[in-house]
């Protein structure tokens, strides 16, 4: 009864176009955070180490990292869907489709990424090199045993960031061929009217979006807690 | 255990070279407790953390156990600093890992993977500072006294020759504070481990060290056993650490009472004695065979470290030839005297 009456409502959804819609989204969401991380906690670190007072404190490595990640964070979203193009093309064969939205999703969001690492890192005492120090400790040691586990639960705040602000940038790249909710948005909601379908993806997206935070949270809270 | 020589260590601030340490020269023998104290920004902590050279020396000699570390490559020093516990004001513990894993740490960043090895070391070094069923707590559930134990279980699982201490009480409140120091002293004793500590705490060094040494503006400007230095400062300074919030107030504060003039009759004197002569009658020994009479403004009676010592500030009257008698009898007794009036 209660569907039949949602149904009437939503006469244009195609149930199976949502759900496809849905996992496309998912797919990009997917892959753009597992990249954007494994890509940015190492540059986060090397930023970290090389900057002034540091464990490999080194002026050039540091100001050309830094540059680039600035110049990274300083291009709009949609500008850069269009730059990455030939460099998609070049990695995967194809710009098309939700696999190729993943080269621009990551570089829009690892440089971002790689600053949280490197707040979080900055977050930790002074004291705690001190200590490492003193018990003879190379410095892959005070990375792998120290400064990754005391990061772990700022780290999975900054994934939850990251997602949620790749959510949107997966509505963007969808809307230049890449599938997912936002393409679908775009194409009926915006192109055929079809307010139903629009209606219906921002409530997915706004869904997801809550999940990611609610995760990310719990998860930050349990790390935190021990 | 400890030789430092000839130790000077600057630090470059905007341009401006600030000499922190100079020539700082002292020796610790095995198995003594050494204290370092000094006013805040003294060069104390540098100083320590030249002794496992977290901070290199701009030249002189630190030599732990035989081996100048200012001459050993960084591999071989990473070894030394693995016979060099820490501990720290403020404990530096890390809070993403349990008890056991923070003690555990230095064992694991020195390559032992022994499980079964590691649990034992750790199990016996949470028992030792008692704290034997934390093992599974996070730091952040632990108070201030709690967490240095742990702090010195981890500095101690490598077995060390020396330990090193900066400050390791001054976040603490006395009682804790107190434990602690028991602890260090129980350790002390029981390992027969060296112990270097830095401290602005008088009550540090009077607990626990055998030697101190005064710094201060990066020079050490008093160094000896801790008895003599504490109870007969021969520096201005050191006086003003040690003896001020005791004997120099109290002073000041006879002088507003009494009132004192230079009386040829009225003598006063810090009077102190350390060992057995704290038990002995000593005052009315100098009073019958001097023929003066005494009172005692204010008197102490305590320990540093083991020896039990005495001060006593203590008026004499009895004219020029009484009192010279007097300070005489006290010197064949081992009476240590100052003559304040
Ligand atoms: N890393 C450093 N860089 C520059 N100056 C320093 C550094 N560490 C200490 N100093 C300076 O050296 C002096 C002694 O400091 P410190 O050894 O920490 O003194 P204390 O522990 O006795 O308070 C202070 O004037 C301090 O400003
Ligand atoms: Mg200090």
């Amino acid at each position: 009864m209660a569907i039949a009456i949602i149904n009437d409502l939503l006469t244009n959804v195609d149930w199976s176009e949502i759900s496809d819609a849905s996992l496309d989204t998912l797919f990009m969401l997917g892959f753009s955070v597992f990249f954007s991380t494994i890509i940015g906690i190492p540059i986060g670190l090397v930023l970290f180490l090389t900057s002034r007072g540091r464990l490999l404190q080194n002026g050039p490595i540091y100001n050309v990292l830094s540059f680039i990640i600035n110049v990274l964070r300083s291009i709009p979203f949609i500008i850069l869907l269009i730059v990455m193009i030939p460099v998609t093309t070049m990695l995967l064969g194809t710009s098309l489709g939700a696999k190729g939205t993943i080269p621009p999703l990551v570089v829009g969001a690892f440089p971002f990424f790689a600053r949280l690492v490197e707040n979080a890192l900055k977050e930790i005492d002074n004291g705690i090199f001190h200590m490492a120090e003193s018990c003879g400790a190379t410095t892959w040691q005070i990375i792998w045993h120290i400064l990754l586990p005391e990061i772990l639960p700022s780290v999975i705040a900054s994934i939850t960031v990251t997602a949620i602000a790749l959510v949107s940038y997966t509505a963007m790249a969808g809307a230049v061929g890449g599938g997912g909710l936002g393409d679908l948005a775009i194409r009926y909601g915006y192109q055929r009217f079809q307010t139903d379908v629009m209606l219906i993806t921002v409530v997915l997206m706004v869904v997801l979006v809550q999940v990611i935070q609610m995760f990310g949270d719990l998860l930050v809270r349990w790390l935190r807690k021990k | 255990m400890i030789k430092v020589k000839n130790l000077y260590k600057s630090y470059r601030n905007q341009g401006k070279t600030q000499q922190v340490l100079n020539d700082i020269n002292f020796e610790v023998p095995a198995g003594q407790v050494f204290g370092i104290i000094g006013k805040s920004g003294a060069g104390k902590s540098t100083l320590i953390k030249c002794l496992n050279l977290l901070e290199r020396p701009d030249s002189g000699e630190i030599i732990i156990d035989g081996i100048d570390l200012t001459k050993i490559t960084s591999n071989e020093l990473r070894v030394q600093r693995q016979q060099i516990g820490v501990i720290f004001q403020h404990f530096n513990l890390l809070n993403s890992k349990t008890i056991f894993d923070n003690v555990a740490l230095p064992l694991i960043l020195h390559g032992n993977h022994d499980k079964a090895q590691i649990k034992a070391a750790v199990q016996e070094m949470l028992q030792l500072v008692g704290l034997e069923d934390f093992a599974n707590k996070y730091p952040a559930s632990l108070s201030g006294g709690q967490k240095q134990r742990v702090g010195i279980a981890r500095a101690l699982i490598t077995k060390p020759k020396l330990l090193l201490s900066d400050e390791a009480t001054s976040a603490l409140d006395p009682q804790t504070t107190a434990s602690i120091l028991d602890l260090l002293l129980e350790i002390n004793r029981k390992l027969g481990i060296t112990i270097a500590l830095i401290t602005h705490e008088l009550e540090v060094v009077r607990k626990i060290c055998d030697k101190v040494a005064v710094i201060d503006g990066g020079r050490i400007i008093e160094l000896g056993n801790a008895v003599d230095v504490l109870l007969h400062p021969r520096e201005a300074l050191t006086r003003k650490l040690i003896v001020e919030e005791e004997t120099d107030k109290y002073l000041e504060n006879v002088q507003q009472f009494y009132q004192f003039e230079k009386n040829a009759n009225r003598h006063l004197l810090l009077l102190s004695f350390v060992g057995e002569t704290t038990y002995q009658p000593l005052l009315s020994i100098v009073a019958k065979e001097a023929n003066v009479e005494f009172s005692i403004l204010r008197g102490e009676l305590g320990r540093i470290k083991d020896t039990p010592f005495g001060q006593l500030l203590v008026e004499f009257e009895g004219g020029e030839d009484g009192l010279s008698l007097a300070k005489s009898v006290m010197t064949r007794l081992g009476v240590h005297y100052e003559t304040i009036y």
